[in-house]
């Protein structure tokens, strides 16, 4: 491997963007990079489920022809990318981490895999996710197990586990992830990764295969706060075919990253959560992930942020609700797999009937998690019990809301930690669903709200990764990328280097 | 299942001396919007199976509805025809089940916030008006259709394989339901009958929906019980699905009053369930059991945003509302001048559009009537079908009318005229030409004719000049046979007389 390959994958969008467009690489060049490096060092980690090879450099070559012919090229021509296996690509196989879509291969794709291939990215390949995006290791897969690159021991977060360990491990430039209750701000928490949460409705779902639908939203994964801003432009906007798609221009997030980069947050209101590993509210939390918080709030108070403390009281009932409210939809959304249309299909051998094949099927397809969320769901639905659980959990979706606007009044974002440890070892939570949940605890709140929220590296714990958690009010997603990008320039510049140059065995690049 | 052979029947005018039905109906009007309720695929009926379909209404993993707006202006015209309170706040939801006809594994339909709620619609039968109460109009899409192959019945029972056709997976669908209706005694069918045939005159008023029950498009499920005379309590109801025409929403209510009054009188008890409707028989049987029933699970649909239908343009659609069939029986009653039983016949028969186009294209109203009323009536019956279904125009019964009523052609000729216009010979006048059927004027054939009749009939024409002038009505006959009814009656007479009688 030469050390230039080495290079182009450990860069940042933003600079194989000025590589491309000036010439210096051809997008043959970065595609081939970053295969062989999948080749390699793939087997170790498990980000990928699918890879597309010949597909990816067949895309490249197409985007290098085009610049020859002196075509006008987006920013983005020639700049790879990874899709969490849940976002819908036509002809390329796209499982949801579920053996009960194995070989399947979409007839469509979704809106944000046209914006992407549009934007000229090439697409490397379909990423490890936990199965249909339940869970926060990764572990759920019914495929394989992902490695946290910073300790291969450990989980690289969930449910976008994949997508978090091939950015983590230079398997990809940036990657798209799904955020329900937290997938895209926990992995990129634990693998220092940028991961941002979109306002809900303002990127569409059209072709992200459903977990709960009130609460899914897709965005990006990426090495620098910039980058992230600049996937989210590419990716997000109105989608007349998401009916819960917000018809309203977003605001300009890649200036906003730039602005917060300048380093001055003078005006910028903080409120700092008690209830997310506050006075009273550390339960769970480890020491070193609430002192880098800590840190964090203080070198944003430093760039002229004025910090406060808010309480949100109803945000400790987050976790129950969240527990009904996405297994509920769940359950009605899983309801297609039943073998009928496509996917697996068990024990059509004529001895069994219609309902006992939609059975062995549904059987033999889930994996346990999926089944306890479906048993969860379907209980909390049914009739007699509506009121007592789904409805409550919208009430409780309620009051947390208006907790947010209530602080919103004070402060203009508002910060937590991401995540409440480091990266747990593999196999550590498995057998215990309720401290698998509470990985999510942090993260809920702005799902069930649909507000925006952001995960930035704040430092390290023991050598892993701690991210800091900013939480904005709905269609300011602006205020995420500012400020986050005020801390990771600030961050940056005091220790003279990225933090995921950190990352044992990286070259920096 | 039970054999429909063995229920016992009570009878009809019997049951009534001790019974009371409660009737209540349940209306699914297939929308006639050019695309889908949340798709953009089209909703041609008959096209080859599974070539209207996409990743949204196949339920693709990944795909998301986006509801139809002018399936929600019907559906709200709908519920302003039948004068329901419109709602400022709607929602859909989910209804779960699993069967291979529904792609997503629940259906998405309407629970407890429907688009309209409390109308009416009041019926007419033998002059006494009935009101039927509108709980709901709500909207949701259709099901798939599943084709069971080999066997005999097509059900799914013996059945070698089964086939699904999405095609009509997603087309918008109205339902209507109404609150039970007590009251109508011995009119329950015939009530039933009337609402289902008033409601298919108002959707159909409104452009809506084709309203075409043998193709679907209009669906009934007729709910019945039966409570002894007097009780306060109503009895158990059985839903009875399958009605697929207007005759048969009549004979599926008598038919269930007769058989649950056999199952009071055993001192038995009347399951709720679901029964099928056999056109064959004009029986039901039973199909699976409300007891043990799908726990549907409805919750909001979180895909799609709920419907906050402005005031202003609820408003505006019910000025824009069209004429509808009340108000348009009155006004025609009037213009025709026909007595209020004579309209409700014609209503009744589902010939009103009919004799109104007819009057339109040229007839005079008693000609149109006439005809619509009369042999054509006569054939839909016999044929089994409606009379909108016959193949014949209101223009080409105006046509058929003006060449009676010019003298081209008298009623018996008309009769053959019609039957080549229904075999699609073509229209009337072209029949007439092509076929030669036009009554001859006193032409050397039609002398020939009567002078050979006179002759054949020396001893009819012996009585005659004896005074028996009617015997002359033989020969008329006689002559009318050789030219095939083409001959003008009058004319063969006065032509006899002339002849026989000198004068």
């Amino acid at each position: 491997m030469t050390s230039t390959r080495t290079d182009l994958t450990s860069a940042d969008v933003a600079e194989l963007s000025r590589l491309l467009s000036t010439g210096e690489v051809s997008a043959v060049e970065v595609t081939r990079a970053h295969l062989d490096r999948i080749a390699a060092q793939d087997g170790r980690l498990g980000a990928y489920l699918h890879v597309e090879d010949d597909a990816a450099i067949a895309a490249a070559t197409a985007v290098d022809e085009a610049r020859a012919a002196g075509d006008e090229l987006g920013p983005l021509a020639g700049v790879p990318v990874a899709l969490k296996d849940l976002v819908v690509t036509e002809g390329v196989p796209t499982t949801s981490g579920s053996k009960i879509l194995e070989g399947w291969l979409p007839p469509y794709s979704a809106t944000i895999a046209t914006r992407l291939a549009e934007a000229g990215t090439v697409l490397l390949g379909k990423t490890n996710m936990d199965e249909f995006a339940m869970g926060s290791s990764t572990e759920n897969s019914a495929y394989q197990v992902t490695r946290n690159p910073w300790d291969t021991d450990r989980i690289p977060g969930g449910s976008s586990g994949g997508s978090s360990a091939a950015v983590a491990g230079d398997l990809a430039p940036w990657s798209i992830g799904t955020d329900t209750g937290g997938s895209i701000r926990q992995p990129a928490a634990v693998t220092g990764l940028v991961g941002h949460k979109p306002t809900y409705g303002s990127v569409s779902r059209y072709g992200l295969i459903a977990f709960s639908s009130s609460l899914d939203q897709a965005g990006p994964m990426a090495r620098t706060v910039l980058d992230a801003a600049v996937m989210h432009e590419v990716i997000g906007g109105h989608d007349p075919r998401d009916s819960t798609s917000i018809d309203s221009p977003l605001a300009g997030l890649a200036d906003a990253a730039r602005s917060g980069a300048a380093g001055d947050l003078r005006g910028v209101r903080i409120g700092v959560v008690r209830e997310l590993g506050g006075e009273g509210h550390t339960e769970g939390y480890e020491p070193g992930v609430l002192a880098r918080t800590r840190e964090a709030i203080e070198v944003l108070a430093g760039l002229g942020a004025e910090v406060t403390e808010v309480s949100c009281p109803s945000f400790d009932l987050a976790l129950p609700a969240y527990y009904l409210i996405a297994p509920s939809e769940a359950s009605s959304n899983l309801a297609r797999y039943e073998g009928v249309r496509f996917g697996l299909r068990v024990g059509d051998d004529g001895s069994h009937d219609l309902d006992e094949v939609m059975a062995l099927t549904r059987e033999a397809g889930f994996g346990p998690e999926v089944k306890r969320r479906i048993i969860l769901g379907t209980y909390a639905l049914s009739s007699g019990y509506y009121e007592a659980y789904y409805g409550q959990a919208q009430k409780v979706r309620t009051l947390i809301t208006r907790d947010f606007t209530s602080a919103f009044a004070d402060v203009d974002v508002l910060v937590s930690p991401t995540t409440p440890t480091v990266a747990f070892p593999i196999g550590a939570r498995v057998e215990d669903p309720i401290a698998m949940y509470a990985a999510d605890l942090c993260t809920l709140p702005a799902s069930l709200a649909g507000l925006p929220a952001i995960s930035v590296p704040s430092g390290l714990s023991d050598g892993l990764p701690v991210g800091l958690q900013v939480m904005a009010p709905a269609l300011a997603d602006d205020r995420c990328y500012r400020v986050a990008a005020a801390l990771e320039a600030a961050q940056d510049a005091a220790r003279g280097h990225r933090l995921l140059d950190e990352l044992p065995g990286r070259a920096a690049a | 299942m039970t054999s429909t052979m063995g229920d016992r029947l009570v009878d009809y005018d019997e049951l009534l001396t001790r019974y009371e039905p409660v009737i209540g109906l349940e209306t699914h009007v297939e929308l006639g919007t050019a695309s889908k309720m949340f798709c953009g695929c089209a909703t041609t009926f008959g096209a080859e199976p599974n070539t209207q379909t996409c990743p949204v209404c196949l339920g693709m993993p990944g795909s998301l509805p986006v509801a139809n707006a002018a399936a929600i202006e019907a559906t709200i015209r709908i519920g302003l025809a039948l004068g329901c309170r419109i709602a400022n706040w709607s929602r859909f939801a989910r209804k779960n089940y699993f069967y291979p006809d529904i792609p997503k594994g629940f259906q998405t339909s309407q629970y407890d916030e429907p688009l309209c709620t409390a109308g009416h619609l009041d019926v007419e039968v033998d002059g006494q008006t009935y009101r039927v109460e509108i709980e709901r109009v709500h909207l949701e899409e259709d099901t798939g259709k599943n084709l069971h192959v080999g066997g005999a019945t097509g059900r799914i029972h013996g059945a070698d394989h089964s086939l699904i056709d999405f095609n009509r997976a997603g087309i918008p669908l109205v339902e209507i339901v109404t609150r039970p209706v007590p009251g109508a005694g011995a009119k329950a069918p015939e009530v039933a009958r009337a609402y289902v045939t008033e409601l298919r005159e108002i959707v159909q008023a409104l452009g809506a929906s084709d309203v075409r029950m043998e193709q679907g498009s209009l669906r009934c499920d007729v709910n019945i019980s039966l409570n002894p005379a007097g009780a306060l309590e109503w009895g158990t109801r059985t839903e009875t699905k399958n009605v697929n025409s207007l005759r048969s929403v009549e004979r599926a209510v008598r038919f269930e009053m007769r058989r649950q009054a056999a199952v009071l009188d055993d001192g038995g008890r009347v399951r709720q369930e679901t029964r099928h409707f056999h056109e064959d028989t004009g029986s039901t049987s039973s199909g699976r059991s409300k007891e043990e029933a799908t726990d549907y699970r409805y919750f909001p649909e979180p895909d799609l945003v709920p419907l906050a239908p402005d005031a202003d343009w609820i408003e505006s659609l019910r000025v824009a509302l069209p004429e509808l069939p009340a108000a348009r029986r009155v006004r025609l009653q009037q213009e025709w001048g026909i007595s209020a039983t004579e309209m409700t016949w014609l209503a009744n028969a589902g010939a009103l559009g009919l004799v109104e186009e007819t009057v339109a294209a040229g007839a005079a109203p008693g000609d149109a009537r006439k005809w619509w009323l009369g042999d054509l009536a006569r054939r839909a019956n016999d044929a089994g079908v409606e009379l909108a279904e016959l193949a014949v125009t209101p223009a080409q019964v105006a046509e058929l009318v003006g060449l009676v009523n010019d003298g081209t052609i008298n009623d018996g000729l008309a009769r053959q005229v019609l039957d080549r216009v229904l075999a699609g010979e073509g229209d009337p006048a072209a029949v007439v030409e092509a076929q030669g059927l036009a009554v001859m004027g006193e032409s050397d054939e039609l002398v020939a004719a009567v002078e050979a009749a006179i002759a054949g009939a020396p001893d009819v024409i012996a009585k005659v000049k004896a005074g028996k002038v009617a015997a002359l009505g033989a020969l008329v006959g006689a002559v009318m046979k050789t030219t095939r009814g083409k001959a003008d009656a009058p004319t063969v007479k006065r032509m006899l007389e002339e002849r026989v009688l000198g004068s």
